[in-house]
């Protein structure tokens, strides 16, 4: 009952050589054109909260007396900081999550013929990208809903695209440590134990200055990499505000990005090869 | 190897088909680590063991020193049950799983060692269809063509052919969710062509499906077989080892216990239909009484199974629930097993397939 056999085995021609490069940009392709497709619940999971946020504490109470005038100037920065983190850490975790803990979904691109580590890479670089264009699309409606604010500048555009892709590639690169170290029914714990400290935490509502007077917490929030993004951001948007040293926050999202970066991988390559 | 390892064939004898070899195994081992045990003396001993002076833990031994050839062109199959270590091959081969010991070459290419080279020649359908589901089913095809670097217009023109040849071509433009259970894995195994690969590896591609569908499948290998592809397929069916492989490697517990054609399987399976009966107990009384008729070719006993070959069972079924009820046992179910790889995976291995 066995089937014949053929004539002669099938052989293909010998694959030509593919660099990895070509294979890297349809792996981005494919993320970026389903994140197109996406844009409208992207954008209200990863900027809508910010931006009742920034509607409640930048307009309504300002308005109500409850707020100094200036907070605005501090608020701003803080809360382009936590869309840019969030959605960068999002674009990664989330599919990653799924992919890995169900649908397996992923292995159609583990199989393509580049090293594993290039397809955790793409996923790192997509969620740069989404995470930039979140804050793109969360500054001018901020801006809009806050008023004009005095120290605002955009001038250091050199310098606030260093703080931006950095803390992306941070938030990036976190989310592939929580993507693939998280399952997928810890999620709603993921973002209450984790991600909710950080943010409160993470000097993206208050500057970091303004705890100069509590010691503990000023030195205690420097593990959590939200603070360096929220910091970083002051320091190009309204340098003539108290910050902290865009030096020091350079360095420090650099050493957050390769740390996590190994981190992830690490888990990662578990993941992808048993 | 284990003593009833009937694969004669020496390593070293297939030497001069190295060319030929689609696929060769030698000594492949994996030993999956035992889950943390986190006891009152610490993670990772017993309470009371010095740190560092424990024995690693034994681990899960899915393959056991596995030798393959799969020659080109060859229709190959993986029979056995869960956990014989099928799925633990594929993925070492597919290079999704590293061994712990031994070596692997498909296309003549280590997988361990080049396992990008190794992935441009491979193409895979995974035991539970996992398409793309934030693409279209076209897009599942381009993409997966993408990512192998194959340029638009070639992709698309492939694509199409590969729809239409499968049947799915009027859902090109859908949603995957929308196919139904037989045409997902259809798909699957469309995309895994897109690349033309020069293996093609199968998990498990029929569980789950509807008869039909399975059928439907069957025909899609069958003709991609006789187009002289290679194919590898791992299956838990006798039917569908015996239907569509050339050859067939019986695995169980991650050891080869026979490889051979089916038809030379089928003659190596115990002469005679196999009687086996599921009493209410044990059953040694009762396979003694039994061993005492006149007619059955063998007779073994396991727990309250009793197994009897025998050549003209409608004979010599009748003596054998005698025989049960004799011993005091009552007959709660009664299966009849013409000689087949299951009669002979049944023999090998003492437990049945499914």
């Amino acid at each position: 009952m066995s089937a014949a056999s053929p004539a002669t085995a099938h052989v293909p021609p010998a694959p030509r050589h593919v660099s990895a490069f070509r294979v890297f940009q349809a792996l981005l392709m494919r993320d970026l054109s389903v994140a197109r497709r996406e844009v409208i619940s992207f954008l209200l999971r990863t900027t809508f909260q910010p931006l009742l946020f920034v509607v409640v504490f930048g307009y309504l109470l300002p308005r109500m007396g409850f707020m100094q005038r200036g907070y605005g100037a501090a608020l701003l920065p803080g809360i382009l900081g936590v869309s840019l983190a969030f959605a960068s850490l999002q674009s990664v975790t989330l599919p990653m999550v799924m992919d890995f803990g169900w649908t397996k979904e992923i292995e159609d691109r583990l199989l393509a013929p580049v090293p594993t580590w290039l397809v955790a890479f793409e996923k790192v670089v997509s969620g740069i990208i989404q995470g930039v264009f979140a804050a793109l699309f969360v500054l001018p409606i901020a801006r809009l809903i806050m008023g004009p604010i005095d120290a605002l500048t955009v001038s250091h555009a050199g310098a606030l695209l260093a703080v931006t892709v950095l803390g992306a590639a941070t938030f990036s690169t976190l989310g592939l440590v929580l993507g693939t170290a998280v399952e997928a029914q810890q999620i709603g714990l993921m973002f209450s134990v984790i991600l909710a400290p950080m943010l409160m935490f993470g000097c993206a509502y208050y500057p970091w200055r303004g705890l100069d007077h509590l010691p503990v917490m000023k030195y205690g929030v420097l593990i959590n990499p939200l603070v360096y993004v929220a910091e970083g951001l002051r320091a190009v948007l309204t340098p003539s505000l108290p910050h902290m040293p865009l030096a020091v926050v350079l360095v420090m999202l650099t050493v957050f990005t390769a740390g996590l970066w190994w981190l992830g991988l690490k888990t990662f390559m578990k993941k992808a090869v048993g | 190897m284990s003593a009833t390892t009937l694969h004669a064939a020496p390593a070293a004898a297939h030497a001069d088909t190295d060319r030929d070899a689609a696929i060769r195994t030698r000594g492949l081992r994996k030993v999956y680590p035992l889950p943390k045990r986190r006891g009152p003396g610490g993670p990772g001993g017993p309470p009371g063991a010095a740190p560092g002076a424990a024995a690693p833990p034994p681990g899960i031994i899915a393959l056991d020193a596995l030798d393959l050839d799969v020659h080109a062109g060859e229709f190959f199959g993986l029979l056995g049950p869960n956990g014989a270590g099928k799925t633990t091959t594929i993925g070492i081969l597919t290079t999704r799983a590293r061994p712990t010991a031994g070596q692997a070459w498909v296309a003549g290419i280590d997988v361990a060692r080049e396992d990008v080279a190794v992935r441009h020649r491979i193409g895979v359908v995974p035991q539970r269809p996992n398409a793309d589901r934030a693409l279209n089913v076209r897009e599942n095809l381009l993409y997966h063509a993408a990512y192998f670097g194959i340029a638009r217009g070639e992709a698309t023109t492939r694509a199409q052919r590969l729809l239409e040849t499968f049947g799915i071509a009027d859902r090109a433009n859908g949603k995957v969710d929308q196919l139904s259970g037989g045409l997902q894995q259809r798909l699957m195994v469309a995309r895994a062509l897109m690349h033309d690969p020069q293996v093609l590896f199968l998990d498990e591609p029929t569980v789950g499906l509807d008869p039909q569908a399975r059928l439907a499948l069957w025909d899609i290998l069958r003709d991609l077989h006789s187009q002289g592809h290679t194919i590898v397929m791992t299956t838990h069916y006798m039917e569908e080892a015996d239907r569509l492989c050339q050859r067939v490697a019986i695995v169980d517990r991650g050891k080869l216990l026979a490889l051979d054609t089916p038809a030379a399987l089928k003659a190596r399976a115990p002469g005679g239909t196999l009687i086996e009966l599921t009493l209410d107990g044990d059953c040694a009384a009762a396979a003694d009484r039994a061993r005492a008729i006149a007619g059955f070719l063998r007779v073994e006993h396991q727990g309250a199974t009793l197994r009897a070959w025998a050549p003209r069972a409608g004979e010599s079924i009748a003596g054998l629930i005698h025989a049960a009820e004799e011993a005091g046992r009552d007959v709660r179910d009664i299966h009849l097993a013409p000689p087949s790889l299951e009669t002979l995976f049944v023999s090998l291995t003492g437990r049945k397939l499914e």
